[in-house]
């Protein structure tokens, strides 16, 4: 178990220190002049030149990369153009909301899409089954910002029983909880379709093993073989799935926190566009893959410690 | 009093070709503290009819005929699935064939005894002290620890020892095993069957010992039923079935026993041709097509031909083909 | 079991055309995908004969009319026809899906070919690539780079292509490696054909129909990430109508006219969901090995 968490870690991060010199390159290779675009339209060729000068721009490209790679591992973005703060500071004070969005997103998603599944498995080719299968596919394929403007309208705008923008008064978590209702809805709605699918196939798939006949042999009640026998398993994969749907629900993330006026790394990072501040994008980007990375990782140490089989092949 | 008691027994599958007719006319019966072989080749209609009995038929297939009466007076056949369900794991009991995936990955050994004994009004330590009670009997090093283990933590043998405690467990008055030893090899498989028989003599219940394996069904059984194509073609008790032969089909099946081989060969003797189709059977007798006794009149219905002993075979010949096995090996 | 009753299935399939589209058009989910997606299709195609209003035509004394006979869809903040908006809007939209598929598709298929294909280390170096790439949370990858360019159509598309390809790549390398030491492979490699002719005649066209049917289920994907992108203004340049730009507007003035929003938004969802049903059941009628991806 430990050498594989090592080696899941090692690969992580290799992948990140990847994703980091991808990052590099698109910078690098991107026509369009990092302290230009700093700067703005209006800067004169003395400014940017001395901006270039102070991000290391007039260096070596190999002397840029290592600069931009081990500073990067330190957690060193660089400082905000407006206020001068470390980058890393302004990300993280932005992070928990952003977090908060995601686990109401999953909380969503694993809440109705877990049930929906079993309960598509347990009917099989029933109309229930049918339906749960249609919506599924078209929670999936509706976008996520269609879904946040369209329940901005119904249940905000329209109904008036939840609100509408900001992230709730700091302290009262039942306001913040309220708020935090219609913008997780669109984080989380495509993936209670993703995890009703799954769950239902890996059900059907788990109802028909031996171990289930053994039970139904021993007279079990069906709502023990249901719950208990059947469904622990077909769970577990479920695990594995939400580790990639972080990294959707990082992207969804960004437009609920724009509909809604919330904070967040999404909110950061559109208004760090508007206002050119581009060592912002660059740390919240890298912040956010890392932590995307190490939810995959966790993903799969997980999976071995939920499930016996997996721990012990190890 | 016979255990189990099954009466023209019929099943058929609705498949996309048609229907079929997986078990046809079946009789035979299992007496108290007895122990019945089925023996017959993959495809002969065993692991419907353990399904037909456990009322764990898949949705496509239903009993269309006949009665399987337990304990001489409840008909198994159209029984509501709640008392159904509180038949199994109560009086009738299974343990199937692979031992790797009939338990629970996830759940631990202990765990899985407990909750079979949920309708027994039992606290929860009683229920471990007998899970782990039974775990001794079929010799489980250290029981009381390996209830809080995992399935994967035990050898296959072991893993069928377990499955053979869960299954006597409740003392049930009929024990189903199907082909409980085909995946172990031959000395697990000998240790397995004779603790097979101990524990059935200790609890006193039926057993019906489903086997391809002729030596494991001669070594264990008081009686045997011989199944083809879905049908019962010989049955009686094991001495007359493995010494007087009466139906061709069993015959051949004996024959072709790597065990009873007496010389050395390099070409095991088979029966040439397949297992009919089930969807299109044979008219008269279903061995027919493949039996090199037949006659015009085997294409008749065919009725069981009682042998005295309660020995049946379903051919017309029956009475005749009395010359033993050692004059048929002579004959070939 | 639940399909025993249906008709018997000829015994021997004729592979026309017509053939495959009824054994779609047989699904009632099929059906209803393709029905939409038609609708898109004819909708984007006849857009100036089905509107007579310029789609960037302005008129402030029509701004924010309800919908009427006159404006099916009413009228934006500039006085701007919404249905035609809506119909030039399909255009980008498709524009966009099939051109960045295509290209993601043609790049995805040559970078898997050489990886499953070339030397060992080459293959190693390309995964770790498409992993650091899929690493990205895709809107995150979009901001940074349109920080760099600047919003514009070709933004939207290197994105798509970007988040796209390594998926297809990896698929066709798998496909190419299962192939490579397949028999009939390893006789035309003895019979001393080049590593070009073998993956054209032999390898290729093993592995391009499930791709074709994933591509297809992408589309919805794609059309979101356009619609996304210029939701948030860093896609479609104004005053060219997108979509996502038009349910941008609907945003902005959502309390006083929730029209403008519900136009922008119904042909994303009819759309998506066009194509997802009809990928869906394509990849059902044709290659029921994919389900589940």
């Amino acid at each position: 178990m430990l050498t594989y968490a090592a080696k899941r870690l090692g690969l992580s991060v290799v992948i990140v220190s990847v994703a980091m010199a991808l990052l590099f390159c698109m910078i690098y290779l991107v026509p369009g002049d990092p302290a230009s675009v700093a700067l703005g339209p209006r800067a004169t060729e003395a400014m940017k030149e001395a901006l270039r000068v102070r991000m290391g721009l007039d260096q070596p490209i190999w002397v840029q990369f290592w600069n931009f790679y081990s500073d990067a591992w330190r957690g060193d973005f660089g400082v905000e153009v407006l206020s001068e703060r470390p980058v890393i500071d302004v990300v993280f004070e932005q992070l928990p909301y952003t977090l908060a969005l995601i686990a109401g997103g999953i909380t969503w998603s694993v809440g109705l899409g877990i049930p929906l599944g079993c309960w598509a498995a347990v009917k099989r080719g029933s109309f229930a089954d049918r339906l749960v299968g249609v919506l599924s596919v078209a929670v999936i394929a509706i976008p996520s910002f269609v879904v946040a403007i369209y329940a901005l309208l119904i249940f905000a705008v329209s109904l008036r029983w939840l609100p509408a923008i900001g992230a709730g008064e700091p302290g009262d978590l039942g306001d913040q909880l309220v708020h935090l209702i219609l913008p997780s809805l669109a984080v989380g709605l495509g993936w209670v379709g993703y995890i009703a699918r799954m769950v239902r196939a890996s059900m059907l798939e788990v109802l028909e093993t031996s171990h289930i006949r053994t039970a139904r042999a021993f007279g079990l009640p069906e709502g023990l073989i249901t719950y208990r026998y059947a469904l622990t398993i077909a769970i577990l994969p479920t695990v594995t799935l939400l580790g990639v749907g972080v990294g959707q629900m990082l992207s969804s993330a960004v437009f609920a926190e724009i509909v809604f006026a919330r904070p967040g790394i999404g909110r950061l990072v559109y208004d760090a566009i508007l206002t050119r501040n581009f060592p912002v994008v660059t740390g919240a980007v890298l912040v956010t893959t890392v932590f995307f990375v190490l939810v995959n990782l966790i993903a799969d140490l997980v999976i071995g410690a939920l499930d016996p089989r997996v721990r012990s092949s190890f | 009093m016979t255990v189990l008691t099954i009466r023209d027994l019929n099943v058929v599958f609705s498949t996309e070709a048609g229907p079929l007719h997986a078990l046809k006319d079946v009789n035979f019966e299992v007496p108290e503290r007895r122990i019945v072989g089925i023996v017959g080749e993959s495809g002969c209609g065993k692991s419907t009819l353990i399904n037909a009995i456990l009322g764990l038929l898949a949705d496509n297939g239903g009993v269309t005929g006949g009665s399987i009466t337990f304990e001489g007076q409840t008909d198994l056949v159209g029984l509501s699935p709640d008392k159904m369900r509180a038949l199994r794991g109560e009086r009738i009991s299974t343990v199937f064939q692979d031992p790797m995936g009939a338990l629970n990955p996830v759940l631990s050994i202990g765990r899985q005894m407990v909750n079979i004994q949920y309708r027994s009004g039992l606290s929860r330590a009683e229920k471990e002290a007998r899970a782990a009670e039974m775990l001794e009997l079929v010799r489980i090093p250290d029981a009381r620890a390996a209830l809080s283990r995992f399935p994967h933590q035990f050898s296959g043998g072991m893993k069928q020892r377990i499955a053979i405690a869960m299954a006597l467990m409740m003392e049930p008055a009929l024990l189903i095993a199907d082909e409980p030893t085909t995946a172990l090899d031959a000395t697990l498989e000998v240790a397995t069957i004779e603790l097979l028989k101990d524990l059935q003599e200790k609890i006193g219940c039926s057993v019906l010992f489903i086997s391809h394996h002729l030596g494991v069904i001669a070594e264990l059984c008081d009686e045997v039923v011989v199944m083809y194509a879905g049908e019962v073609v010989e049955r009686g008790d094991v001495r007359s079935i493995f010494n007087d032969p009466r139906h061709p089909y069993t015959r051949r099946l004996l024959e072709c026993d790597p065990a009873r081989q007496s010389s050395r060969t390099r070409n095991l003797p088979t029966i040439p041709g397949e297992i009919p189709d089930l969807r299109a059977r044979p008219r008269g007798c279903v061995f027919r097509p493949r039996c090199d006794l037949a006659v015009d009149t085997c294409a008749d219905p065919q009725a069981e031909r009682d042998l005295g002993g309660g020995h049946q075979a379903r051919c017309q010949k029956a009475q005749g083909l009395t010359n033993t096995m050692a004059e048929l090996g002579a004959a070939t | 079991m639940s399909e025993a009753v249906s008709d018997p299935a000829p015994p021997v399939a004729p592979s026309g055309l017509w053939h495959q589209v009824r054994k779609v058009l047989r699904e009632p989910l099929g059906a209803f995908g393709l029905g939409l997606v038609v609708l898109v299709v004819l909708g984007a195609v006849f857009a100036d004969v089905l509107s007579q209003y310029e789609p960037a035509a302005l008129s402030p004394r029509d701004r924010f009319l309800d919908p009427s006979t006159a404006h099916l869809l009413g009228t934006d903040q500039l006085g701007r026809d919404l249905f035609s908006r809506v119909l030039h809007g399909g255009r980008i939209a498709l524009y966009v899906a099939l051109v960045s598929t295509a290209i993601s598709l043609a790049l995805g298929i040559v970078l898997g070919l050489i990886a499953g294909y070339g030397p060992r280390w080459l293959d190693n170096l390309m995964i770790l690539l498409f992993d650091a790439l899929k690493s990205f949370p895709t809107v995150m990858l979009a901001l940074a780079l349109v920080t760099l360019t600047g919003p514009s159509l070709t933004a939207v598309m290197v994105v798509v292509i970007l988040v796209n390809v390594p998926g297809y790549a990896r698929i066709i390398r798998t496909q190419t490696i299962a192939l490579k030491t397949s028999e009939f492979v390893t006789a035309a490699q003895s019979m001393g054909a080049s590593s070009a002719r073998i993956l054209r005649v032999h390898v290729l066209p093993n592995v391009i129909g499930p791709l074709v049917i994933l591509a297809s289920m992408d589309i919805p994907v794609v059309i979101a990430i356009e619609a996304g992108m210029s939701f948030l203004g860093l896609g479609v340049r104004p005053p060219t109508p997108s979509w996502g730009s038009i349910l941008n507007d609907g945003f902005a003035n959502i309390r006083e006219t929730p029209w403008i929003a519900i136009a922008g938004g119904l042909p994303i969802i009819i759309t998506t969901l066009g194509f997802t049903f009809l990928g869906e059941t394509l990849r059902d009628v044709f290659d029921p090995r994919l389900k589940g991806r």
